[in-house]
């Protein structure tokens, strides 16, 4: 099973990567998803997360196939 | 509902012109039209600015936009929305958005207008890269509150 991960604006800059794959063996929260990607990161007190285009909470569940998005707060407009 | 996302500059008041022209059905029947330009500065936050990126997520962007003009929707009496947003390289005084919503009122119109135009600020994944006129790069980590000064 595997997600892909995607990192959007100051945070990509942070991480240093605009995306990971993941391959995982049962279905993983959000934020079991980051500490995996970033081990020696804190979560961001800002970080949103989107879970196939649509806004989540860090405790959603991620499943084989979803999109996981992790960006800063919007700023368009 | 008419939603786009533009690499390119774009006239807001010929996008207007553009629209009515093609808005057969909806002529004579809207007594109101709520218009929100957004305009880049070339100042923020004390700074001078050169120029901006705007990052969006492709995909992601256009489903909330859309979700915004659909409560908008929901919530006033619209006859048609036209939504235009830029996305890439922007300079001083080019069109960021265009917000428009047509009705057969003033009070849906001008709500609408406003409540899409807050939501989109909020929602809507963008995210505004500056360069400033010292040659310095920078994040804008949050948009201000628009209802408050």
């Amino acid at each position: 099973m595997s997600i892909k991960v995607l990192y959007f604006a100051s945070l990509k800059d942070r991480i240093g990567r605009s995306g990971d794959e993941l391959t995982i063996e049962a279905p993983l929260t959000v934020v079991e998803v980051w500490q995996r990607l970033n081990p020696n990161m804190d979560i961001p007190d800002t970080l949103l997360a989107a879970v196939n285009m649509e806004y989540v909470g860090l405790d959603a569940k991620v499943s084989d196939g979803d999109d996981v998005a992790f960006f800063p707060p919007v700023t368009g407009g | 509902m008419t939603i786009k996302l533009s690499a390119e500059i774009f006239d807001p008041w010929q996008e207007l012109v553009d629209f009515q022209a093609q808005a057969v059905d909806m002529a004579g029947k809207y007594g109101a039209t709520g218009v929100f330009v957004g305009t880049m500065r070339d100042f923020n936050q004390g700074d001078e600015v050169r120029g901006m990126y705007l990052e969006h997520y492709p995909g992601m962007t256009e489903k909330q936009l859309q979700r915004v003009v659909e409560q908008a929707q929901g919530q006033w009496q619209l006859l048609d929305v036209l939504l235009i947003h830029r996305i890439g390289q922007i300079l001083p005084n080019d069109t960021l958005v265009l917000v428009a919503v047509w009705s057969a009122h003033r009070g849906d119109a001008f709500d609408a207008s406003r409540f899409i135009m807050e939501n989109l600020k909020s929602q809507a994944p963008f995210w505004k890269r500056e360069t400033l006129e010292s040659g310095q790069i920078r994040w804008v980590e949050k948009n201000s509150d628009g209802y408050s000064k």
